[in-house]
């Protein structure tokens, strides 16, 4: 399989006024291309799901969006990524606060080893959004309500994040990225580490989220995408193939090979 | 199946023999090497206990003597100057002669020499400490001199042929032991008293307190330098040649033999920079250099060995790289840069060459008080007494070598608790 000559992306990739905008969009690492002029938009308070086969670049995508990609020495990025019309990619542009903007959720929790009350009031406290103690604890608790994880965890505030269930600690991440009150959500392949029971509560917890926020999530799974999203992009060794409303894309997609993808004939 | 088209199978049990044979060959190299080294660890700490034991215990002569007043020209209510000159050492002289009636003047000094030169000064302390005392008998254990003080550990009931002691003198220490009046207590004044050329009276204050302001200095100024270092090169510095250069100068430093530090601070901290030689500033100074490699490598291993998770988390969250490496990163690498910490500090506990070199090596007997008063280190302690003949001396290089190694299995142990407690799951 290569890459194909002159693509141009299937279906609905394009909108107006829409909440991060990415137009050609190339990765390399190092002479290494990844990514091949991917231009996307995503719309404000939607759930895009990105799918595709291993390797095949929805992750470096996805971590484009928060500039995540820029810890990575030799990655490179060309292209124009727009937040709210904003380039992201500006030479003056301070990463700091757009990380807290475009917030992340990766695949393994990675709660700090702090306790509970930390790991969420940590973000809070280094951006200055709470003037006083009784302010932190009003968003540590909005937090945790809103990632679904209050009332599991309101009487031991100040026992270890380390010490939760893995399902638990991944909504204690999705909390901690709330917490500094973002626009965009990003999650790369959150459910992967997680059993089912677990996964289906961040799955509701997804679709509660959306009437706040933005959210492009990252699935191995395509079923997974066919319960959370709206709109799904077809990702296929660094091209974007296809992107659709999420019933079409699994109904009646419109490239063979998001066809191929999804009927299983390659993973 | 003929033999020379065996199976498979057949051919890898036919090897199995020779394999075991090699594997428990093995085994038994290792054995050997593992008991050869406990072995000469078994040798090595039987030769200094079996030495060093008697270091601590010294022997006293209880007598009841009378602070006569008259004599020593004070009374209770006199200034302290002039209790403190006064003739402690006659009215000893004068306690003995009339107990023991040595004849002749010869003879007389024979008996003052087997009372210890210090034995005046503990008189004085204990007049100084209550002169109401004056006027009165107090019973009093003084120290003997080193020469019975060997006698009576060692040599009592052997053949005094080989003895330094003469005929007489052995007959007065006799009467002594007979009388119950010479008997051995806990050696205090071993960690009470500084060094001295009298055996009896040395100890190794002066050394242990210089070791520790030593080590203080070094531990104040390598451990900011090295963890700030560590985390400069590990997150901030460019990956570019210059860093590497930087990398492998301080790998190389670590591998450098620790006297050539002790020329770098004779010819720059004491000649350059004009701090005064022999003192704890300027053998902390040494030190530092040598224990930066070993505390900016272990740093560096810690930093590594926090999970890049961890890291992506506090970045994804908005935080700056400084405020990841701080909140997070610091916190998580502090126990292991604290193990690598310790580990320097006991191996600049145990350095002599380097100290050598910069004058820790003279006759100092008073305990410094500050890091810039002159002082000498263990090590450089046991050097020296070591090259002394006096018997005595031998036992007290073994003991203070004892002394030494407990310090420093002492802080190894610190190290590897201190590691295992801390250790996080991540």
């Amino acid at each position: 399989m290569s890459i194909i000559e002159n693509h141009k992306t299937v279906g609905t990739p394009l909108s107006e006024g829409s909440k991060l905008s990415a137009r050609d969009v190339c990765v390399f690492y190092g002479e290494k291309q990844a990514i091949y002029n991917v231009s996307l938009d995503i719309r404000q308070n939607e759930v895009i799901a990105l799918i595709g086969p291993s390797g095949c670049g929805k992750s470096t995508f996805l971590r484009c969006l928060n500039r995540m990609n820029d810890t990575i020495d030799i990655c490179n990025v060309t292209g124009q990524i727009l937040l709210d019309g904003d380039d992201i990619y500006h030479p003056r542009v301070d990463v700091v606060p757009l990380r807290a903007t475009v917030g992340m959720v990766f695949q393994k929790p990675n709660p700090f080893p702090k306790s509970i009350y930390d790991n969420i009031a940590y973000g809070p406290r280094i951006h200055g959004l709470a003037s006083s103690r009784v302010d932190l604890d009003e968003i540590v608790e909005k937090s945790l309500q809103r990632a679904g994880l209050w009332n599991e965890v309101k009487d031991r505030l100040h026992s270890p994040g380390t010490g939760l269930s893995g399902g638990q600690q991944q909504r204690l991440c999705i909390a901690r990225t709330i917490a500094v009150d973002p626009e965009v959500i990003l999650m790369d392949e959150p459910c992967s580490a997680l059993d089912p029971i677990a996964t289906a509560k961040i799955e509701e917890l997804i679709d509660e989220l959306r009437e706040n926020y933005t959210i492009a999530i990252v699935t191995h799974s395509m079923q997974q995408a066919a319960r959370v999203s709206q709109r799904t992009a077809y990702f296929h060794l660094g091209q974007l193939i296809e992107v659709n409303a999420t019933d079409k894309v699994f109904t009646t997609p419109e490239h063979q090979l998001t066809e191929a993808y999804i009927t299983g004939r390659f993973g | 199946m003929t033999d020379s088209t065996m199976t498979t199978r057949q051919k890898v049990e036919a090897s199995m023999r020779r394999r075991r044979a090699a594997e428990t060959r093995f085994r038994l190299y290792g054995m050997a090497s593992v008991l050869f080294g406990l072995l000469c660890l078994v040798v090595l700490f039987g030769d200094i206990f079996s030495k060093g034991t008697s270091a601590f215990s010294q022997t006293v002569l209880t007598t009841t003597i009378e602070l006569n007043g008259d004599y020593l020209g004070i009374d209770k209510d006199s200034p302290r100057d002039e209790i403190m000159s006064a003739n402690y050492d006659g009215l000893i002289k004068r306690h003995f002669a009339k107990e023991m009636k040595p004849s002749g003047r010869s003879e007389a000094r024979k008996l003052f020499s087997l009372i210890s030169s210090g034995a005046g000064w503990q008189l004085q302390s204990e007049v100084l400490a209550d002169p109401s005392l004056i006027g009165q008998s107090i019973t009093i254990n003084l120290l003997v001199d080193d020469d019975v003080d060997q006698w009576f550990k060692h040599e009592r009931g052997e053949n005094i042929h080989a003895s330094r002691l003469s005929e007489q003198q052995l007959e007065w220490i006799q009467s002594w032991v007979d009388s119950g009046a010479l008997h051995t207590r806990f050696n205090t004044t071993f960690f009470v008293n500084g060094d001295s050329r009298e055996p009896e009276l040395a100890g190794i204050r002066g050394a242990m307190t210089g070791t520790l302001l030593t080590l203080l200095v070094t531990f104040l100024l390598s451990f900011p330098i090295g963890v700030s270092a560590a985390i400069y090169l590990e997150e901030f510095a460019p990956k570019n040649r210059l860093t590497e250069i930087v990398e492998i100068n301080i790998n190389n430093l670590a591998a450098v033999p620790s006297i050539t530090f002790g020329l770098l601070g004779l010819a720059i901290f004491i000649n350059i920079f004009g701090v005064s030689r022999s003192t704890p500033l300027v053998g902390g100074l040494v030190l530092t250099l040598m224990t930066l490699p070993t505390i900016i490598i272990s740093g560096r291993a810690a930093i590594k060995a926090v999970p890049p998770s961890i890291r992506e988390a506090a970045l994804g969250l908005g935080a700056s790289k400084m405020q990841t490496v701080f909140h997070h990163v610091l916190p998580l690498a502090m126990p292991g840069m604290l193990t690598g910490t310790i580990i320097g500090m006991a191996q600049a506990l145990g350095e002599t060459a380097p100290l050598l070199m910069i004058g820790m090596i003279a006759f100092v007997v008073d305990v410094p008080g500050f890091v810039n008063d002159p002082s000498t280190v263990l090590p450089v302690q046991i050097f020296l007494w070591s090259d002394s003949p006096e018997r005595a001396f031998t036992e007290r290089t073994s003991g203070a070598i004892m002394v030494l190694l407990g310090f420093l299995i002492l802080m190894n142990t610190a190290a590897v608790m201190l590691r295992r407690r801390l250790e996080r799951r991540w």
